[in-house]
């Protein structure tokens, strides 16, 4: 997906933590989960603010959690180069995070929102996905 | 130890002294070795020999350290079922990218000249570590440090915002609380020096 591909590269030999398809991922889908599987549509090619999709196309979000540790200017660097996010945008997301206690940071299959997820805790983020509408 | 200071293509720099650059050695092999421990087990434990084969399997359930359960968190709040198959499918992965982090931290500072114990005492020895970093030596860097601080708030209890720590000086944890308080201008400044 445009604009998701890390800026910040993973360590050169090291297993990936940020992007690309999981190899487990198609061994993922469904196993052992007894929740209804989400429909899964195609996603539309273009890149665009989460909320311009409806959530009956992009029925899963990622959510970014605040925590005590993690610098202000840590957590935007990371939505800015993991998302591909401008920093007012970045900017935007890490401070609802930080007084709202949480923000959603990505919306999209739930494959898509459980790599997000996967790629916040390696940069030490506290991450979740959920069904948009729980 | 100054400020980090940018390096073209993505890459920063900065010196620390000897007693520092040992300090974050130090604080980031505990934690590697605190992501290590354990990882073998998960391995041979009952494991299926096709999945073993394919190495796709991991633990289901959430480690006891309360560290690792910072480190390696649930991607799931309230269905403890996808928790576990989540953590089945990435904690391995997300282990050893961590360890992986620490341990080119660690190479990065052997590189800029750092000592280790049994050379400290050396008259040979530089006095100053020079961390020169291309861009997954910042990731890197990023990465392990934010391992180091969340591990360390996990032991010190700083689990909110209002966290205020009064500086009482016969306190042993207050040394720790130091290292913290160090370690995240730290990587306040490597954030800053990447940050164009």
């Amino acid at each position: 997906m445009a604009g998701r591909e890390a800026v910040g590269a993973r360590p050169s030999g090291g297993p990936a933590l940020t992007t690309g398809p999981a190899p487990t991922t198609p061994l993922r889908h469904n196993a052992g989960v007894t929740a209804p599987s989400p429909v899964e549509l195609d996603e539309p090619e273009s890149e665009s603010e989460p909320n311009e999709h409806t959530a009956l196309d992009n029925p899963w979000v990622t959510l970014v959690w605040n925590d005590p540790v993690n610098l202000m200017s840590y957590v935007s660097y990371v939505f800015r180069a993991y998302f591909g996010h401008s920093k007012d945008k970045a900017d935007r997301l890490m401070l609802q995070v930080h007084q709202e206690g949480r923000a959603v940071v990505s919306t999209g299959g739930r494959e898509e929102m459980e790599r997000d997820v996967e790629a916040m805790h390696g940069y030490g983020l506290w991450a979740t996905c959920q069904k948009a509408d729980a | 130890m100054k400020r980090f200071k940018s390096r073209r293509r993505g890459g920063a720099y900065a010196v620390f002294d000897q007693a520092e650059a040992r300090l974050v050695a130090g604080l980031a092999a505990q934690v590697a070795e605190l992501l290590g421990e354990g990882t073998a087990d998960v391995e041979r434990a009952g494991q299926d020999p096709l999945e073993a084969m394919l190495d796709i399997d991991g633990p289901v359930n959430v480690p006891d350290d309360p560290v690792l359960q910072r480190l390696l968190p649930a991607g799931y709040r309230d269905d403890d079922e996808a928790a576990g198959e989540f953590r089945r499918f990435t904690e391995r992965g997300l282990r050893e990218g961590k360890i992986a982090n620490a341990r080119l931290l660690l190479a990065s500072l052997r590189a800029g000249g750092m000592a280790e114990v049994s050379e400290a005492a050396d008259a040979e020895t530089v006095d100053q570590v020079e961390v020169d970093l291309d861009a997954a030596g910042v990731q890197a860097w990023l990465r392990t440090l934010t391992d180091i601080r969340l591990a360390l708030a996990t032991r010190l209890g700083i689990d909110d915002d209002e966290h205020h720590w009064d500086h009482d000086p016969d306190d042993p944890a207050a040394v720790m609380h130091d290292v913290y308080d160090w370690l995240g201008f730290v990587q306040e400044t490597l954030v800053q020096a990447i940050d164009r």
